[in-house]
């Protein structure tokens, strides 16, 4: 194992900018990497070696000629495949857009390429984004870097793979009810889903369009400030992206002092419910922001309690909606009906759809499609977006008595591939703590609280602040994050399993 | 015709003297921006196919769209000269089915917060007693954005429909072109003049959409497009705006798709008035459902059912944000409005003196604008109306184009007109070397002046020559001088033509008159 991978991404940008290392270097470094373990995690869709080298070089070569360069230019990234890319194919998972290679570069994608970071590959995903395990990928699973037999969350599974297996120091992710903070739980990194219309939605393939937000995962709060800093801004192409400057999570990070901070303790997600060696670490973080100089309050939203409902209605209605564009006329998978002869174009699209979707995929659209029908529409849709009214409401009022609120990031450590395949309902359940900010469109980050005693797996630690408040993220995880290190004496990641061997040492 | 089950029709007058026609028009129009209403795509007409496209009105994935501003400065426009409230915020809504004609399988659209609503259009229509005009009051329901779909193609087959073709065409380069989206509220009380009022309706929006700018207004290139409901419903006596009548609960109704000529909308209502009014008085029932215009044979046939509802699964588009025109806008807007188009009509014909029969010439050439133009390059109403309908309206109705294109074509403009007539008030050219020096213009020899210059027309201003002709016609004519003389002035006229002849035609009819007058001593 080489031990530029291992190094985080502000320590690479330090080498690179002194000279120590070259982007070719790194780039190379964690090409070898993931030649060495992917086999086993499947983490990545597509690697995309010779143009991540080809940027490397164009950077190493810009900061030969003394080029004024970002801070992070030269540091590769992952990019999760619900991105679209020039050049590289962005299938989301899925078969119905197998090969499929756009011709236009998300926002995202964009401001990575201009700020110099060579893109690594795609990485794996539940399909479209529908799902908390990676399981529902089409092109298989992909494995949580702690123990192969488990998954790595979902849906941005392979993002958090990527990082937590030293594949990269970076990846980005996308978050609708937790695909970037519940795969960052179970891996032991770090994610975080910024405030909705923080990061530009142009280029990222819709799921729900009211709940999808971009952001960053990484392996240190810090990491993840330097690219929420790069990803967020405003986007003329996206109407409901934010004309306000990006709250200065660097500086947030970087001073990560808690003292007199009010952290708020939801009542509702906590206790019951929650894996016993989850909520010991959970509660001793608690007690290390404490012991930093932070307030303790606990809050209350009641309203919490329809999240779940309420989400499972406006999803799949507007991912109902945002999925039926796949129908085999411009792009994507397209298949005939069997036994017809000239199948009409309505024939092609519903054969289509049928084989290139899963079930996953086709249980949402049929959902939403019901929800969103006359006669059903107030009762469902209608009700979901009252209760998203009042779960706002519940924030708004919390956030009258804390600065910041806090809860385990999901009730479990990972779980084994195929648990919780057969029962969407139990899958689903593991959202309730990270479906909230996404009805409310506030900033979370997860990061780790330490190993649950019982499994020996990460628990993650929820932090979630008020709309345009994502620095206060920063702030408290980067104190906490201070704390448990000194505690673990190192991070928590040196504890996974070598990859190179796991395969042999696993299955306890 | 034939007497199918499905167009067997009763006469119109048979019809009316047992139903009463209700209508609801609906009217899409393609605003005039210059890109599309959620990227920046041009909108160029008769663009090659898929030219004018992009990920976001392709519908590709991840694509997003971006409010046209002024696709919404447009739609206020309308929605305010159609005397609507404006709503101080809406949202668009998805308009969800399939058709490989629409990238996203959903259409942006307006559902239940549309921009503008209650509002009317008052239009005139010829009054029965055949003596000017009365008015009928279209209350509109709602006026809405939109976008349009892309434009299919099919390729075999005999009808053109996608039903039976061998493949389909689709150019998208009018996917996501602004469309406004007006409804009339049920058109009722028309009587037997329903069909005239259709007419006379989609003609005064036309109108009005064109003196806002906001439209070409092509019905022909599909710019406007106008939808027809009717329904019948039995007749209360012989008011057809009377109580009793408003009373009786409306029939089933037929929405006629595609009616794309003002020809056509009269003709549609009354087909498909004679057409239900068989189907009732026979014992049937109206199916509710669309029905094809066919403008060549003048009927309309069956399309697809409507019974099965579609369900468009319509919700607030999470993709874009509420529309919330501020007030101050919505009032700057307001004073950009154009004087209502019959309004301004009834003005000008009270400043230019014309009588009903000028001015409705001159609106069937539609020559308002150049007339007006001319006027205010100095001409007077009575000179631009017969310089504008003479040989310019000849040429373009011979071109079978219209008068403001055509002139455009041989770039005649009211500038040119009023100075021709100036060269004849000033007495440089009689009446018929103006008409030479206008055809001169037209095909394309140059402005008026240079024409006359590179003609030689030009009246002979030396007296002395007018004064020989003058007196030898005088002296050839000797019972007609004797006439004038005893005060019969209007035998002139003989003498004036026989003195122009003298003068090769190259002099001053008007100079030729006063001198013969004052030589009889008629003056």
């Amino acid at each position: 194992m080489s031990d530029i991978t291992r190094l985080s991404a502000a320590d690479l940008a330090s080498s690179l900018a002194s000279g120590e290392l070259t982007s070719l270097e790194v780039t190379q470094a964690h090409l070898d990497r993931t030649e060495a373990v992917d086999g086993a995690v499947h983490a990545y869709l597509h690697v995309a070696g010779e143009s991540a080298l080809s940027a490397a070089r164009e950077i190493d070569g810009r900061r030969a000629k003394g080029e004024s360069l970002h801070r992070l230019a030269g540091v590769p990234i992952a990019v999760k495949d619900v991105m679209t890319t020039t050049g590289m194919p962005t299938t989301c998972g899925s078969k119905m857009l197998q090969g499929w290679v756009p011709p236009y570069d998300a926002t995202v994608v964009s401001r990575l390429k201009a700020a110099g970071l060579p893109i690594l590959g795609k990485t794996n995903m539940d399909e479209f984004a529908m799902g908390s395990s990676t399981e529902h990928s089409a092109y298989g699973n992909t494995a949580n870097p702690w123990d192969l037999d488990r998954i790595p969350g979902g849906s941005g599974g392979g993002s958090s793979a990527v990082v937590a297996s030293f594949q990269a120091p970076l990846a980005t992710g996308t978050d609708t009810g937790g695909s970037i903070r519940q795969p960052a739980a179970v891996t032991g990194s770090v994610g975080v889903k910024p405030t909705y219309g923080g990061v530009s939605r142009y280029g990222l393939v819709a799921l729900a369009s009211s709940l999808d937000q971009a952001g960053p995962c990484a392996r240190t709060v810090m990491d993840t400030a330097l690219l929420h800093e790069v990803m967020a801004g405003h986007d003329p192409m996206d109407s409901t992206s934010i004309d306000a400057p990006v709250p200065d999570v660097v500086a947030a990070a970087e001073r990560a002092d808690v003292a007199g901070m009010r952290i708020g303790v939801v009542r509702e997600l906590t206790g019951e419910g929650f894996q016993p060696g989850v909520q010991t670490r959970f509660d001793e973080a608690v007690q290390h922001l404490v012991d930093a100089g932070a307030e303790v309050v606990e809050v209350s939203c009641p309203s919490f309690e329809y999240a779940l409902a309420a989400y499972y209605l406006i999803l799949p209605s507007e991912a109902s909606s945002n999925l039926a564009r796949f129908d085999a006329m411009r792009y994507g998978l397209r298949v005939g009906p069997d036994g017809v002869a000239a199948p009409s174009a309505e024939q092609v699209m519903a054969a289509s759809r049928d084989a290139g979707f899963g079930d996953e995929v086709k249980r949402r659209i049929i959902l939403g499609t019901y929800a969103l029908s006359s006669g059903y529409y107030d009762a469902y849709y209608g009700s979901a977006q009252k209760v998203r009214r009042l779960i706002a409401d519940d924030f708004a009022a919390a956030f009258g008595q804390a600065d910041v609120l806090v809860s385990p990031t999901a009730p479990t450590t990972a779980f084994r591939f195929g648990e919780k395949t057969d029962d969407p309902m139990a899958m689903y359940r593991g959202d309730i703590a990270t479906i909230p900010a996404n009805l409310a469109g506030i900033p979370g980050m997860s990061l780790p609280s330490g190993l649950a005693d019982e499994d020996g797996l990460p628990a993650g630690f929820q932090i979630l602040a008020p709309a345009m408040a994502d620095d206060r993220l920063y702030t408290v995880g980067a104190a906490l994050e201070q704390r448990l290190l000194e505690k673990w004496g190192g991070p928590l990641l040196d504890r996974a399993p070598d990859l190179t061997t796991a395969r042999q040492t696993e299955g306890a | 015709m034939t007497t199918t089950r499905d167009d067997a029709v009763l006469g119109y007058d048979e019809a009316l003297a047992q139903f009463d026609p209700v209508m609801g028009l609906e009217v899409h129009v393609e605003l005039g921006t210059a890109t599309k209403m959620f990227c920046g795509c041009a909108t160029t007409f008769g663009a090659e196919p898929n030219t004018q496209v992009c990920p976001v009105c392709l519908g590709l994935p991840g694509a997003l769209p971006v409010v046209n501003a002024k696709g919404v400065e447009s739609a206020i426009r309308i929605g305010l000269a159609l005397n609507c409230q404006i709503a101080d915020w809406c949202r668009f809504a998805r308009k969800n089915y399939f058709y490989p004609d629409m990238p996203k399988n959903f259409q942006t659209s307006q559902y239940d917060e549309p921009i503008a609503f209650d509002g009317y259009l008052d239009v005139e229509i010829p009054a029965e007693s055949g003596e000017g005009t009365e008015t009928y009051r279209v209350e509109i329901e709602r006026a809405h954005m939109e976008e349009d779909t892309g434009k299919s193609l099919h390729v075999g087959g005999s009808t053109g429909r996608i039903q039976g073709a061998e493949f389909s065409l689709v150019d998208y380069n009018r996917a996501g072109i602004p469309l406004i989206e007006i409804v009339t509220k049920p058109l009722v009380g028309a009587g037997h003049r329903a069909p005239e009022v259709a007419k006379a309706y989609v003609s005064a929006l036309r109108d009005l959409l064109r003196a806002l700018d906001v439209s070409d207004v092509k019905m022909e290139q599909g710019s406007m497009r106008c939808d027809v409901n009717l329904s019948l419903r039995p007749k209360a006596g012989e008011d057809p705006t009377s109580d009793a009548q408003l009373a009786v609960p409306m029939g089933t109704r037929t929405e006629t798709k595609n009616v794309n000529s003002l020809r056509s909308v009269e003709g549609a209502v009354r087909f498909e008035v004679c057409r239900h009014a068989a189907v009732l008085t026979s014992g049937g029932s109206i199916l509710q459902e669309t029905r094809h215009w066919h403008e060549d044979t003048g009927i309309t046939t069956s399309g697809r059912e409507k019974s099965d509802a579609e369900d468009y699964r319509y919700f607030p588009e999470p993709d874009l944000v509420p529309v919330a025109p501020d007030a101050a806008w919505v009032e700057e807007l307001r004073a950009t409005l154009p004087e209502p188009p019959a309004q301004r009509r009834k003005r000008l014909q009270g400043e230019w003196g014309y009588s009903d029969l000028e001015m409705r010439d001159v609106l069937n050439a539609g020559a308002v604008e150049l007339i007006e133009e001319t006027v205010a390059a100095g001409a007077t109403p009575q000179a631009a109306r017969k310089w504008w309908l003479g040989e310019p309206a000849r040429r373009a109705n011979t071109q079978a184009t219209d008068l403001v294109t055509y002139a455009d074509q041989v770039g005649l403009t009211p500038s040119q007109v009023a100075e021709l007539e100036s060269m004849v008030v000033a007495g440089r050219l009689n009446d018929k070397m103006a008409r030479q020096v206008l055809e001169g213009v037209l095909d394309g020899e140059g402005g008026p002046t240079q024409v006359a210059d590179a003609r030689g027309l030009e009246l002979v201003q030396d007296d002395s020559a007018l004064e020989g002709a003058v007196e030898k016609v005088i002296a050839d004519n000797p019972d007609i001088a004797e006439k004038i003389r005893g005060g019969k002035v209007q035998a002139a006229g003989a003498l004036i033509g026989q003195v122009m002849k003298e003068m090769k035609g190259q002099a001053d009819a008007g100079k030729a008159r006063e001198m013969i007058l004052a030589k009889l001593g008629a003056a």
